[in-house]
């Protein structure tokens, strides 16, 4: 079974997942993060694969894209990175990151190495949920690989239910209308829309993301959602810290104790 | 063979959006307005107004005398140098605020690498009393200093971009990332054929007025509203695809594009895209991108900051893939030379973009009853401390 499918059969709520950028602060950084934030008591991981023109994103995760293609990583090495750590850690590890790298790669041939590493879920902000249907969904279903597609405040509600019907596993709630690590707090318009989307009879459950960066604002988020995800705030942590482990785990507890 | 962009926003394989849902909105809102808005009689007619009075348009198409002499056939200038802040951009811009106006948009975003387009928004954001940013890589803010002066005194914002290599395709995204987060009261005036769906086709039919000009001024002066060859440089492409459009459908009209090879094909400094690149997606649309084997944009480089973009419009991959336009590359120092024939000859100092057209004489010849139309893009006083610094090159 996808580890994402089985995570939301065992938990309904509070489900925390946490964005980072693989090769980042140390290009052999990528497999400690993964087990500390698994043992810190962490859902799910997104782990970033760098892309140089990352348009989603807001500064802090540009920067550390930046730097993590500074330290040499690839494709090739992410896949060896998260293949090494995977029989230690169980928990579901998404792949995310930006259409061109999978096109270069082969579509195909990044299902098969995501299927290898132990990946389960791919989101790639640019890729329109029409050409997924038309051109990446048969592949992804062989290698049972779940599509996570996002939703804004400004997206219809007929949109939603499209973009709902191709995802598996969740649904990807973007807290605002922005880039990411952008906005600190939730604000009142964006709980209405929240309350909007409850309304909606999806088929998946609902993870926020964008502008969560602590205690307060993820549960504020979880109020609404089956849970919530956290990135630029985790790797402001990472771009300050003198010993990444501890720090980590420093983080997690004060959002989830 | 269709040239002309499909419902979608694909020229055959090239083109479509893809963007992160964030700015679906914004391009939902531009791809189901633009046509309409841009066929309204009203529009029309305040477009052509303003091209007329205000740009100085129509540009002439200047028989070179001297310069057909000298490559033995029959050179015709299309004059987009005496536009208006001196360059075909302002074409663009210029359709670009009357659709923000029309959508209501109160702020106006831009990218600019060398400054022209910079420039070109800035003066019709000041004609039209609207609030203007543009996004500039840090690098070109520093280069470019005369450009970014005229920018800040038309009233521009000039946001220096720090990401990146700090040039323009990183303010492009700086632009796009703008726009992302102001979804409701901004309209990104992009400045060449590229982009997500519906830019390159908007864009397109902006500059296309180029062409419109080009066939009743060669039928006017040659009795034949079709020349033989069109050559036009190409970074995104938005003067080649201006001066290409009409002429996409007659068979019978070589379409000559342009880009520029730097220090060379092989020297890893270089702007030719379609010889160096791969199909991959850059700013929001599939097409020919220079990159690396993992997808990663490679920087570009050309002595001319107009054509040194690692992509180039989706309409331009689309007639290279289908061979209906042919693409030559020419190196900074070819084109140096080629402006400094131009000038000579015909008392003309053209863009260093320009001079990238120009330079394909040297290694095309044409029969001497040949008629040659060269779009001269824009003028070069932006690139005279280039000029003086190679004036003793040779």
């Amino acid at each position: 079974m996808n580890r994402i499918q089985q995570l939301f059969l065992q938990k309904k709520n509070n489900i925390l997942s946490v964005y980072f950028t693989a090769g980042y602060p140390k290009l052999t950084d990528t497999g400690i993060l993964i087990k500390t934030l698994a043992k810190s008591g962490v859902d799910m991981i997104e782990v970033g694969m760098p892309f140089s023109d990352p348009l989603a994103d807001g500064p802090v995760i540009q920067h550390s894209s930046e730097i993590a293609l500074l330290n040499g990583i690839t494709m090739k090495l992410y896949f060896e990175q998260i293949f090494q750590v995977r029989s230690e850690v169980d928990l579901p590890l998404i792949f995310m990151g930006y259409l061109n790298m999978v096109i270069q790669f082969g579509p195909e041939n990044f299902c098969a190495h995501c299927k290898d590493a132990g990946i389960d879920g791919v989101i790639l902000p640019d890729m329109p949920v029409e050409i997924y249907k038309k051109e990446f969904r048969p592949i992804f279903e062989k290698y049972d690989l779940y599509p996570v597609f996002l939703i804004t405040p400004q997206t219809s509600e007929e949109r939603i239910k499209q973009l709902d019907a191709a995802s598996k596993g969740f649904l990807y709630i973007v807290s605002s209308s922005s880039t990411t690590g952008i906005k600190h707090k939730i604000e009142h318009e964006q709980i209405e829309y929240f309350k909007r989307i409850q309304k909606i009879a999806l088929k998946n459950p609902g993870i926020i993301g964008f502008g969560i960066s602590n205690k307060d604002t993820f549960q504020q988020a979880c109020a609404y959602a089956h849970g919530a995800i956290i990135g630029s705030a985790y790797i402001k942590i990472l771009e300050n810290s003198t010993d990444i482990e501890k720090d980590t785990q420093r983080f997690i507890e004060q959002i989830l104790y | 063979m269709d040239y002309s962009v499909d419902n979608n926003g694909f020229y055959g394989d090239f083109g479509g959006a893809f963007i992160p849902e964030m700015m679906y909105p914004n391009i939902e809102e531009l791809k189901h307005n633009y046509l309409n808005i841009i066929n309204d009689d009203s529009f029309k007619k305040e477009f052509q107004t303003l091209l007329k009075d205000y740009v100085g348009r129509p540009s002439p198409l200047y028989f070179a005398k001297r310069l057909s002499e000298h490559y033995n056939t029959q050179i015709y200038l299309k004059r987009e140098d005496l536009n208006h802040t001196g360059a075909h951009k302002i074409n663009n811009t210029i359709g670009q605020i009357l659709v923000a106006q029309r959508l209501k948009k109160t702020r106006i975003i831009a990218e600019t690498g060398a400054g022209q387009h910079g420039v070109a928004t800035a003066t019709v954001c000041a004609l039209m009393g609207l609030q203007c940013i543009v996004y500039m890589g840090d690098l070109d803010v520093q280069r470019q200093a005369p450009n970014v002066a005229r920018m800040k005194m038309l009233g521009a914002e000039v946001v220096p971009v720090h990401c990146g290599n700090k040039t323009l395709k990183d303010a492009t995204n700086e632009a796009l990332r703008d726009w992302i987060n102001n979804p409701v009261d901004t309209h990104y005036i992009i400045g060449s054929v590229v982009g997500p769906h519906p830019y390159p086709d908007m864009v397109t039919r902006f500059q296309s007025v180029i062409s419109e000009e080009m066939k009743y001024q060669l039928k006017e002066k040659t009795g034949n509203e079709n020349p033989d060859v069109i050559i036009a440089c190409v970074g995104g492409g938005s003067n080649a695809a201006g001066a290409f459009y009409h002429y996409l459908d007659v068979n019978s009209v070589k379409l000559i594009g342009v880009e520029a090879s730097g220090k060379g094909l092989d020297t890893g400094q270089s702007a030719a895209t379609l010889v160096l690149g791969k199909p991959g997606i850059l700013h929001g649309s599939r097409s020919i991108v220079m990159q690396n084997a993992d997808g990663q944009i490679t920087e570009p480089y050309s002595i001319s900051a107009g054509l040194d973009y690692p992509g180039i419009g989706p309409i331009h991959s689309h007639l290279f893939k289908t061979g209906r336009a042919i693409f030559e590359n020419v190196t900074d120092a070819e084109a140096l030379k080629a402006a400094n024939l131009l000038t000579r000859l015909e008392g003309i100092i053209p863009a260093l973009e320009t001079a990238h057209a120009l330079a394909v004489l040297e290694k095309i010849s044409f029969g001497r009853h040949e008629v040659i139309v060269i779009n001269i893009s824009g003028r070069g006083d932006k690139d005279m401390s280039t000029y003086l610094e190679h004036l003793n090159d040779e």
